[in-house]
């Protein structure tokens, strides 16, 4: 709007200050007027608003509409007619150094997980890239840490990087690809702690050794740890940095961003795999992405129970992310035998049985922003929901908001519900970058 | 002598990034329009409601209006076109 000649004023809450600074220079403009007042903004009232707006601005240390008017009528300086223009190409090799200083080199610059890494020398990013047929200087993919931050391109050659970087295997290298190539960061920088669970389908599970049984989700295998990894890295370095502050905004952060990639177990599952979903062959391989990871619920079943459990855990589960049931086989081969002959069955039971009373439903603040605004503009199903009164159960989840994953080693007959809407998940074929 | 190694820079490649320039400022509020853009965060149109009441309170020459987006985290050019349009300035809150 600027550009358009409205002058504007951008109000923030004091901790995005430093993030802030960083966005306004990544567009050219860092000295375009921001005010501030104190987090949160969420859950005050009223009166506790007014006090902001009569406050002080506790970043700029004046008074809060003291900036807010100057910002729109004192006299442009000779920065604000210029804006700032420049480039940050990286180079592709480092200065050589040591071992020792190169590791905490990366360490210093943010482009590690606090864990050692294997260091990409020339040496070793060949051998990696020799996992797929793909020239190293493909582009395979833009990245960015959430929405409205500028997008960052990447090669198969910087992917192998950090494939090395994460201790991968060059037969890893085709499924590393592929979760780049989703565009689907494994360091989002919402305030929400979200995470980026991946699954993969098909030959490719077993042709690299992924276990999709006994500690599928643990630390226990080399292909899903270094994988996950992977994605993890190079979300970080080829997104553009993950840095609290500035990149990172998580509250609580989120274990499941170290390495949060798995099979699923389609040996032992008595239903379709889950790229078959997205219109894929069983001999297609593929990994499918969430965004996802933020509530994590668990039980056993399916007990004599198993219908009012599923309805208090569906209850539980966050309206916004809707959630990926990973089961045990021992779980799959029991819904079976309820009458639940295909994933999609159960999928639908859930949807029907996710019912919350409307008033609950409109009480959470990723549906108030994100999906209200489609309800007030008539949208369906939101829309009707939005005029049920307040005690009126409804559905909180679309069936295609829901998938069913069979993981596990069976010595125990568990689920888990994990956050990761479906609809929002993208599934990507692993075949194209062998 | 510990011997040095050559490694591969780990980053992405961002895009070049072009100077922008700011819009004239006001010489006054008096008399014009602002336009209060709701970017729908939870409770910010409550802050904007206050925010368009302490200017009722304070400036009341200055007219108001609260506007929104069609949907959250969207560019929404139609709103945009109306702003360029009708206000002589712009307030976006609250959030990112």
């Amino acid at each position: 709007m600027e550009g358009a000649g409205v002058p504007t004023v951008a109000v923030h809450t004091h901790v995005f200050a430093r993030l802030v600074k960083t966005v306004t220079r990544a567009n050219g403009m860092p000295t375009a007027r921001q005010t501030f007042v104190p987090q949160p903004v969420v859950g005050r009232s009223p009166e506790e608003l007014r006090a902001y707006i009569e406050g002080q601005d506790p970043v700029n240390k004046r008074p809060f509409m003291q900036g807010l008017i100057d910002g729109l009528v004192s006299p442009l300086t000779e920065a604000d007619l210029h804006g700032i223009s420049f480039e940050r190409s990286t180079p592709r090799h480092l200065a050589p150094d040591s071992e020792e200083n190169l590791q905490r080199l990366f360490e210093e610059n943010r482009w590690t997980d606090y864990l050692p890494i294997v260091l990409p020398t020339g040496e070793r990013v060949a051998a990696m890239l020799k996992g797929t047929r793909r020239r190293p200087d493909e582009i395979v993919g833009r990245m960015r840490p959430t929405r409205f931050r500028e997008f960052w391109e990447y090669t198969v050659e910087k992917v192998a990087v950090n494939a090395v970087m994460a201790g991968a295997k060059p037969e890893y290298l085709p499924v590393i690809l592929a979760l780049a190539a989703s565009g689907m960061t494994a360091r989002q920088s919402s305030t929400t702690s979200w995470a980026a669970p991946a699954v993969v389908n098909g030959p490719i599970r077993n042709e690299i050794g992924m276990n999709a049984g006994i500690g599928a989700l643990g630390p226990y295998n080399h292909a899903n740890t270094t994988i996950g990894r992977a994605h993890a890295l190079l979300s970080q370095n080829l997104q553009g940095g993950s840095v609290i502050g500035e990149t990172y905004m998580g509250s609580q952060g989120n274990v499941w961003n170290y390495a949060a990639t798995f099979p699923e177990n389609e040996e032992r599952s008595p239903w379709e795999p889950l790229h078959l979903q997205r219109g894929y062959k069983p001999t297609d391989s593929t990994v499918t992405v969430y965004l996802g990871g933020w509530y994590t619920l668990s039980a056993y079943g399916p007990r004599e129970t198993w219908q009012e459990r599923f309805r208090h855990m569906l209850a539980a589960c966050e309206p916004f992310s809707a959630p990926i049931l990973v089961m045990d086989p021992i779980v799959a081969h029991d819904f079976v035998k309820l009458g639940f002959g295909s994933k999609q069955k159960l999928i639908d039971w859930c949807a029907e049985n996710s019912r919350v009373p409307a008033r609950e439903y409109w009480d959470d603040p990723w549906v108030q922003t994100l999906i209200k605004p489609h309800a007030v503009a008539g949208v369906e199903p939101w829309a009707t929901m939005l005029k049920a009164a307040p005690e009126e159960m409804i559905a909180k989840y679309r069936a295609e908001d829901i998938s069913i994953v069979v993981v596990g080693g069976e010595t125990q007959g568990g689920f888990r519900m994990i956050s990761g809407s479906f609809s929002r998940a993208k599934t990507v074929s692993v075949d194209d970058w062998r | 002598m510990t011997a040095k190694v050559t490694v591969h820079d780990p980053r992405g490649f961002a895009p070049v990034v072009t100077g922008k320039i700011l819009a004239p400022r006001l010489a006054s509020l008096d008399g014009k329009l602002i336009h209060l853009v709701d970017c729908l965060f939870d409770n910010s149109e409550v802050f904007m409601r206050q925010l368009r009441d302490w200017f009722a309170e304070h400036m009341p020459k200055v007219r108001t209006e609260i506007v929104k987006p069609r949907e959250s985290w969207e560019d929404d050019p139609g709103m945009r076109a109306r702003i360029e349009r009708e206000a002589d300035a712009a307030i976006l809150g609250v959030g990112l």
